[in-house]
Order: C-alpha cells, then structure tokens, then sequence
C-alpha cells in the first residue's frame, strides 16, 4: 500500500494508505475513544464513541472505519466531536442499569471508563424507556445480561470471526433490537461451544462467566500469565487469581492465541484446586511391599464409577499408595525394560496425546523406536 | 416470439410493433382494431374493482361482436388513482373515470358504437365546475411532461412487443454501438442525478465504478420504495417493467458488469410478477443473456425480493440484504461503486434513474439538460397525496414552484380548508409552510427551503393537522423503522420520540424545545447511515416553521389544531353556525343543544373530544380552543 500524508491534530504524520484513522492515530500516540471497536475484530461502526472530525466531510465520521487517504485533516477532539460523544455516552446510559456498585465489571469496564472520562454522571433522559430482560439463560458457563448489553456486536463479531460458530447474532430493529443466539432460543440451546471468545471482549458485564460470579473484582485478582495446560497449541492464558484461588480465566496474547482460548482454557480450570485431584503418584501397594495382585472382587458396588473399583479393591495388597515420583517413574522403567527383555519390543505400544507439547511427543518417538525398539507408536489426533 | 440477434432484427420487429400498436400510435394507418381502449390495471385502480370491469368490458364486445373492432388493454397506472377505475379510449382520447361494472353496456352502446361521450363518467374539474371528456383537457396531465411515466397506460406492460413499438431498447441499440466511456461521458454531460433521494450525479458514480479494477462488477436496481404513502416506483414497474431492465443493461455495458439484481418489495406483488415476465421475455428476445444483440457484451439480470424494511431502502443495507444478510448499513467508504455487492464494484440506482437512462442515450443529453433546472435537470416523479383534490402520480418538470404542483395539478386543498404545508421527501424529508410554496421542486431548493427531495413523496396537509403530530407521526415510523445498529439513531431517536410524546400529551416542557434541537443536531452529526441522519428532519422543519404550535403545546397546552387529546376543548362558532342540528345528531354523549337555526353550544362536561362533530359539520364551524378559555370567553360574550 503506498503512504499517505495526512494530519491529525495538526500533527503531520506519514502513514499507510487505507488503514483507519482510528489504526493510525493509537499507532502515533494520538488518543481516540473506542466501545465497539476491538483490535482483534472487523470495525463496525456503531457506538459512534470514535467520532472525528474529518475536514471537507458532511458529518462527523467514526475513526474505527474511516481510510486515511492523501491529504486528510482530521481532528480527533474538537467541541462537536466532544459533544457527539458525549451525546452517545449519555444515550448509551439512559439504557442501562446504574448499579457500577455491585456490578462485576466495576473496575473492568469500557463503559464505565467512558462515562468517567466524558462526565457523564447519570441518565439525562430519565423518564425514558429503559429495557428491563430476564437474566436466564440455562448454561452453566456464561451469565447473559441483556439489560448491560449495548449492542456494540464485538461478541457477535468474535463468535462469527474468532470462533467461526455463529451462534449469535441481532435479532429487532430499533430500540427493540438486542443480541440472541441461535434461531433465538438460549445460549445452552445454540450452536455455542462455550469458547467464552464472547465474553473475552464484551466491554461490560452483559457477558460473564459465571463461575467467576461474586469472586472478587478486577483490582482485587491477581493476573499470572501462563500457558495452558490442556493442549499442544500452546495458547497464552492468564489466570485471575484471589487467596491462591484460580477466580477466572482470560486469553493473554500468545503467538499461539492472541487472546482467545477454548472452552477448556477458559472455563476448564476447577480441577486445580479440585479435592479429588491426583497431586502425588499412586502405586499397587503389591508392587512396592510385594504379594499378589486380585483382579476380582471390585468394592466399588457395581455403580459403574472406575474410581472406586480401581482404589479400592478387596484385596489390600492391590490397593493404591502414595508414593514419590522417583519411586513411581523407576517402577514404570522396571516395567518397560522386563517386558522388552521377556517378550521383545513389539510386545509394547504407545498412544500419545494432542495434550502434549511437540517435545514431549517428539520424545515419546524416540522412547518408543530407540529404547523399545519398536514402531508400534500412534497419536490420538489421528482418530 | 422471435430471438432478436442484430439492431436490424430489433428495428424490423420494432415496425411490426408499431403497427400492432394500432389506434395507440397517433395517425395510425389502416389499424386493425377500430378502437383500443386502455383499462388501468395497476394496484390503485385495481382495488377499486377494475379487473372486474375490463373483464365485463371484454365479454360485452364479445357478445356485441365488436371484438374485431374493439380491443382492451390492461396498462399501468393513470396517475389519477383518487378517481379508479380509469380507462381511456383510443383514437379519440375520451378519458372516463369510476367506471363501475354497471357502466359497461352504456360505454358500450354510447361511446363504443354510438361515438358519444358519457357525460357522467368524465372527470369533474371542481375548480371550472365542469366535466372534461378529454384526457388532454384535464389540468391534472396537461401540465405534466411524462418521460419516465410516458408509456403509463398506454402499453401492456406485459408484452415486450408494445414497449419496443414505443422506442423500446432502441436506447440500448445506440449504446451499444458507443464505447463503455462514451456512453458514461453522455450520461454525466446529461447532468441526471439519482432519483432514489440523495440526488448524486448517475454518471460520476458509473465512472468511478468503472475505473475501479475489480471483477466482477453488478447493477443494482433499488425498488424497496419504503417511504409510506410512496408508489412512484411501483407504478414504472407496474407500467413499464422494461424502460428499468433496458436502463440497467445500459448501465452494466457503461461499467462492464455481467451480472444485476432488481431489489423490490416483496409487498409489491403485481411488480414481482410484471417483473418477472418481463426478465423472461427480455431473455427470451435476446435483450438479456449471451451477447445481446450481438454486440459481444453479455449481461443477466435476478429479481431479489426485499425483506420488508424501510432500511433496506438504503444501499448498504439493500446490498448486505442481498448478500442474504440483516439489512444493516455500514459506514462508507468505501463506497459501493468501489466495494458493494460481495466486496465488489457495484452500481446502485432508483428504479427511475434507470427508467431515464434509456432515453437519454436515445434523445442526447441535450435535450434532458434543456428539461427542468441547470442543476436539477429532468423530471420529477410524485405520489401526492394528503389533503389535496387530485392524489396520485405525477411527472414534472424539475423547477415547477409547489404551488403549481398543489394548486394546479393537484386542483388545491378540498373542503375550502386552509392549506397548511407540505411534506417532500417522505418520513426522513421536512415540511414547508404556505410562505414556502414558491419555492422551485428541485433538489438544492427543496433542501435549501429546509425539506428534501426524496424519492418523490408529497403530502399535503390542512389547517385541521397539528404539526407536533404530524412530525411525532413520522418520527414514529423512523425509530420503528431503524435497524438498530448505531446509538444515535437507536436510543435517540427513541428519545426524540418520548420528547414529542409529552409535549402532545400536554407534559411538554420549555426545556423540552432545546432537546429537540440538541438530540436532532447529535443524531445528524452522529448517526452511521442517512436514516438516522435525516430522522429529525421532519420534526426541526416543523419546529422551524410552527414554531408557535410547538410553544401553544408547551406553555399554553393547547393543539390548535384540535388533534392533541385533552389540549383543547371544542366550541361552536356562533358565527359560522347555521344551527343545521348536524353536530348534535352526531354526538354520542348527547354535548350538544342548541334550537334549528340558532348557534348550538357544546357542554363541555359532556364532551369527550371525538371529534364526530367536527366531521359532521359542513360549515366548519366546530373550533378547538384552548381548555377553560373558551367557557370563559362565551359566558363573558
Ligand atoms: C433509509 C433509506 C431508505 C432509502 N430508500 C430508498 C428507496 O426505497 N429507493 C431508492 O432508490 N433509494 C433509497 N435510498 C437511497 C439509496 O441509499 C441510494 O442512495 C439510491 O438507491 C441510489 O440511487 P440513485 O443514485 O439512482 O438515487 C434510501 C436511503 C436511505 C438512507
Ligand atoms: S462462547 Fe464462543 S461459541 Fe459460544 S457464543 Fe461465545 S464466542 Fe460463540
Ligand atoms: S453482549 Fe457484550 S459484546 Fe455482545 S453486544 Fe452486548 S455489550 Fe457488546
Ligand atoms: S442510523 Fe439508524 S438505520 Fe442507520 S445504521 Fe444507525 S441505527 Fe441503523
Ligand atoms: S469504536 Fe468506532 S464506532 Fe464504535
């Protein structure tokens, strides 16, 4: 693309044609508010909060989709660019609720971060119509509140151009308009995958995870950056944590991500402080003090939960034990090289895991085909 | 049926049509039907019973065996629908209106065979207090210049034959045998400017979507037409479905597209269907498809219906609505000419832009630029109606004043009621008042006077409308009508709305004045698309006008106009009042007393402000005034 002179604020700034106003003018230090622009979304064009004034053009014109081309004048915060922002602020909260103080977004919210900013103190249209929806929707992932939504569509964008399911959209014009999933039924009953992509980048509290409802807000939770855990892609989380408790979890921008996750990433974190989970290896108590193993005589009732059967057994000398990882790893070792010895490599095989890094399968391979000398090795992504 | 495959193949046709035409083409010679005569078949006319009556008009000739003499054509719409069933005879030019079934056998034996004319059913002209038996005769066309509306009941718009007899593609011939750029270079030297509202100039944006390198390339047709009370584009689709398809294959040769959509209204029904023969038998002459005319250029044409929304009037929405998308508006640029329709140049035009394009291509830009104003160039097509005599479609030349337009064409306001302004550009237009009426009908005028153009919307309005309701009426459809995407449409226009509610309900403020004023200039600046940006329109021409009704709502909570419930009460003006008794026979809550021949009064107690009375009085002498006043004044008096 070739470059283009243009001005902002009287600042003469070269920049690459065709890219937004809104692109050019962060990228040189200049700054425009922006609601239902995101990053890592198509612009749209509707909070009208990225109004600029650009010179020889009828109206004001949103920077978030606005081209720069030759020769551009543009003023980012003139008297009227600063009234028709304000003008969509106020509009915006004659809409919605005003309880900031016990909302979770509180502290975490574009809104409310341009409410402060533009001096909007409450509605200036009281009196007016203000929706009033149910807060319903059946899924145990996400909160809908429709009465916080300001149809800003950064969510519909993301499930159509992050996540690519579509699941929700608008439904109404007008006033009346307001975001639904699927042919209108519930989150629970649309095509949703619960990736929280929506949630992500909804700028207030209309979307939140709902186990994360009451557990703290964002100035009280400590943000780690890590990778998860789940999977090979390697995608770059950040974990919101309070009293070494995991309260929710975020996208980071890996290279991996840029800032979305999956459902797993996401919403899959509960295990970690799980009382039942497994934090140190457990071995066949005859397999460390000796005796024979049972196969038989399961304790587990017959309900069907492998659990029970497998820790508890009738014959005490097959139950589990704790032990420590050297312990554990030299048993398994043991194991492998005795049946290599007894019965030839081939009597081994492998099933590795897409949960597993490139390393970690890489190593998998080689364990297989050099110490076990065998090719009995294949991955659970080739299913 | 023939495949035309050349220009000569068209023109030979073409003196076939012609003489097929018969007694509809001036100076006929040897035709083979005596007479022709023309029933309106469109919508307007259609409601009023008149299939039924072309079809007992063509079972009488029939048994009268006058069928190798006599013959019945079902056209388009006259224009005067206030006085459907229309039809006309040819070669004569007698023109009857509210034909009803019962009048067949009379025109039969009167006019058909015995040559006279039917005194009753001729128009009345109520301003010479006269029956006018000849078309021409009528004020209502003879100051008209029908160009897009020329071949309006007078061809079958569902036989391609009756349009090629009238010049039909004859416009595409010629275009063909120009380069893509000479064609272009007429139209902008034309100086035609898009009819569908905005009024950019036609060539300019086929130039710039020619230049743009991308393929492929389309033609839209914009036949939503969702202004209420608009029918102007109905009526050409109606009437003359192929002057819209000749003009879009003259457009997408100027562009080099092979590929168009026609838009329309799905509630439009009997334009889908005249639309869809006509595609079809274009395709089947060769005028549509592989190489037309064999000049090389190839071209096909789809019939999109719309979804039922105003918005989708507007040409991103139209497009996004094509793309079997929620018809929304994004922000342009880029404009559509540069990337429209799937992300590629593409041409969107009103159905009457295209309609003109053929002609001309035929005619030269000369003659259009001598047609109308320097800037507005042409004709203008409108749907009056309102408080006016004759409502219906009309054709003029850009530069007639609107009192022309109102008074003489329209034949003024009925009842001897007071004009009181007019409406132009339909819901997202403005209002003008009396002082305004000299004001030329053309596009930079209408919008300097404070309304707009449009796409052809007029509605008159008497001293009996409120101007706060008038305004809140259109206010109301805009923010029903918005999509939703933008905040300041959205909730301002939400917000506009509940400002004009409590000032009619009599809980206006002064305050409430400056709001108007403040939401409308936000919503202007603000707003993503033209509907959000012209919804305050009709409301600040009204305020800027009526200023006064505006203040009586708020600071006297008084509807002068008497159309506010509970801000006025009614009385009888002694001195208008015959003491006919009309009122009080017509009040359900026994108000009303009062002596034959003496001035009645009205209980106030009693009243209940419907309004029966006003109605029944044929005197006008039932008043609003504002409440307690008037009691006031009358025990003073
Ligand atoms: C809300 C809205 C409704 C519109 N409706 C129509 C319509 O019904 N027909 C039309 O031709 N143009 C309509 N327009 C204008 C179109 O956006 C567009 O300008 C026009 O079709 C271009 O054609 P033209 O250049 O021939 O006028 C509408 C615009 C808006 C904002
Ligand atoms: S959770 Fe993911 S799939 Fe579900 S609606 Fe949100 S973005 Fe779409
Ligand atoms: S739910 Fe959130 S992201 Fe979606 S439209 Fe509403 S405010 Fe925007
Ligand atoms: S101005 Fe109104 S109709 Fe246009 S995009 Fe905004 S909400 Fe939709
Ligand atoms: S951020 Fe540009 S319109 Fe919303």
């Amino acid at each position: 693309m070739p470059q283009v002179n243009i001005t902002i604020d009287g600042k003469k700034i070269k920049a690459e044609a065709f890219k937004t106003v809104y692109e050019v003018a962060t990228a040189n230090g200049i700054y425009i508010p922006a609601l239902c622009h995101h990053p890592a979304l198509p612009p749209e064009g509707a909070c009208r909060v990225c109004l600029v004034e650009i010179e020889r053009q009828r109206a004001l014109q949103p920077a978030c989709t606005f081209p720069v081309t030759e020769g551009l004048v543009i003023h980012t915060n003139s008297p009227k660019v600063r009234e028709a922002r304000k003008f969509a602020l106020e509009l915006i909260i004659s809409d919605h609720p005003l309880d900031c103080m016990t909302c979770e977004a509180t502290g975490d919210c574009r809104l409310q971060d341009l409410a402060y900013e533009y001096g909007v103190k409450g509605n200036e249209y009281t009196g007016g119509v203000q929706h009033t929806y149910p807060i319903d929707d059946p899924n145990p992932f996400i909160q809908v509140d429709r009465n916080k939504c300001i149809l800003c569509r950064r969510c519909v964008r993301a499930c159509n151009y992050i996540n690519g399911v579509e699941a929700i959209g608008i439904v109404y014009r007008g006033f009346k308009a307001r975001i639904a999933f699927g042919m209108d039924s519930t989150m629970q009953d649309s095509p949703c995958e619960f990736c929280g992509s929506c949630v992500e980048v909804c700028p207030t509290a209309a979307l939140w995870p709902k186990m994360s409802l009451g557990k703290g807000r964002a100035w009280q939770l400590k943000k780690i950056e890590t990778i998860c855990s789940y999977c090979g892609v390697g995608c770059r989380l950040n974990l919101h944590v309070r009293d070494n408790e995991i309260v929710k979890v975020t996208g980071a921008d890996g290279p991996a991500n840029h800032g979305f996750t999956c459902v797993k990433g996401r919403f899959g974190y509960d295990y970690v402080n799980h009382p039942e989970r497994l934090t140190r290896p457990l071995v066949r108590r005859y397999l460390l003090e000796g005796g024979s193993k049972a196969a038989t005589d399961h304790r587990g009732g017959g309900d069907g939960k492998n659990g029970d059967g497998l820790l508890a057994t009738g014959n005490a000398a097959a139950d589990f034990v704790e032990t420590d990882w050297d312990t554990a790893l030299n048993l398994v070792a043991h194991k492998f090289a005795e049946i290599k010895r007894n019965y030839g490599g081939d009597a081994f095989a492998a099933l590795c895991s897409a949960r597993c890094t490139n390393e970690e399968n890489f190593l998998m391979a080689k364990l297989t085909r050099q110490l076990m000398a065998t090719h009995n090795i294949d991955h659970c992504a080739r299913l | 049926m023939s495949l035309l495959k050349s220009t000569d193949d068209l023109l030979s046709l073409r003196e076939r049509a012609i003489y097929a035409l018969g007694v509809r083409v001036p100076g006929a010679s040897q035709p083979q039907f005596r007479n022709d005569v023309v029933v309106c078949g469109s919508t307007g006319c259609r409601s009023a019973n008149s299939q039924q009556v072309l079809k007992a008009l063509q079972a009488q000739i029939i048994q009268r065996e006058l069928d190798k003499a006599v013959r019945v054509i079902s056209t388009g719409c006259r224009g005067l629908c206030a006085v459907g069933p229309v039809m006309q005879i040819f070669p004569s030019g007698v023109f009857y209106n509210r034909v009803q079934i019962t009048d067949v056998p009379e025109i039969v034996e009167q006019t058909l065979v015995g040559g006279k004319i039917i005194e009753r059913l001729c128009f009345r002209d109520v301003a010479q207090n006269k029956r006018l038996a000849h078309y021409l005769d009528i004020p209502f066309y003879n100051r008209q210049l029908p160009i897009v509306l020329r071949n309006c009941g007078l061809i079958d718009p569902q036989n391609i034959e009756e349009y090629i007899a009238t010049d039909g593609y004859l416009g595409l011939t010629k275009a063909l045998e120009l380069s893509p750029e000479e064609v272009i270079e007429i139209i902008k030297n034309s100086g035609l400017r898009g009819r569908g509202g905005a009024g950019f100039s036609t060539g300019i944006k086929w130039e710039l979507c020619r230049r743009v390198a991308k393929q492929p390339k389309y033609v839209i047709c914009n036949a939503d037409e969702g202004d209420p009370g608009a029918f102007m584009d109905r009526s050409i689709l109606e009437a003359d479905p192929h002057s819209v398809i000749e003009g879009m294959v003259i457009a997408a040769y100027a562009i080099g597209a092979p590929l168009g959509y026609i838009y329309v209204r799905a509630e439009y029904p009997l334009a889908v269907i005249h639309l869809r023969r006509a595609i079809a038998q274009a395709r089947a002459y060769g005028l549509l498809g592989e190489n037309i005319l064999g000049s090389g250029f190839s071209f096909d044409l789809h019939l999109k219906e719309g979804a039922g929304a105003f918005v989708c009037g507007e040409e991103m929405a139209l497009i996004a609505s094509v793309e079997g998308r929620r018809g929304e508006p994004r922000p342009k640029p880029p404009f559509p000419a540069v990337s429209g329709l799937w992300n590629r140049p593409t041409v969107v035009n009103n159905v009457k832009t295209y309609a003109l394009t053929p002609r001309i291509i035929l005619r030269g830009p000369e003659w259009f630029s001598s047609i109308g104003t320097s800037k507005s160039p042409g004709t203008a097509v409108f749907a009056l109606t309102g408080k006016i005599r004759n409502t219906g479609l009309i054709e003029v030349p850009m530069g007639i004043t609107l009192r022309e337009i109102i008074y003489d064409i329209g034949g003024g306001i009925p009842k001897k009621r007071q004009f009181k302004a007019v409406q132009t550009g339909g819901p997202l237009g403005g209002c003008l008042p009396a002082s305004a009426l000299d004001t030329p009908v053309d596009f930079d005028s209408l919008t300097e006077a404070g309304a707009t153009m449009g796409s052809g919307g007029m509605i008159v309005v008497d001293e009996r409308t409120c101007m706060v309701e008038f305004a809140k009426y259109f206010l109301t459809f805009a923010t029903a009508e918005s999509c939703g995407k933008c905040v300041p449409c959205r909730i301002g226009g939400q917000r506009l709305l509940e400002v004009l509610t409590r000032i009619t309900s009599g809980a206006g403020t002064p305050r409430d004045l400056d709001e108007i004023e403040r939401i409308s200039r936000n919503m202007r600046e603000a707003s993503l698309c033209a509907l959000g940006q012209l919804t305050p329109g009709p409301v600040m021409s009204a305020l800027r006008f009526f200023r006064e009704e505006y203040e009586a709502h708020v600071y006297d909570k008084f509807c002068l106009a008497g159309v506010c419930k509970g801000l006025y009460e009614l009385h009888v003006d002694a001195d208008r009042c015959a003491g006919c008794g009309l009122c009080k026979k017509a009040c359900s809550q026994d108000a009303i007393s009062g002596n034959r021949k003496e001035p009645h009064v009205i209980d106030q107690l009693k009243c209940i402000q419907c309004g029966a009375c006003v109605e029944a009085c044929n005197l006008d002498a039932i008043v609003a005034q504002p409440r307690g006043k008037g009691v006031h004044a009358i025990a003073v008096a």
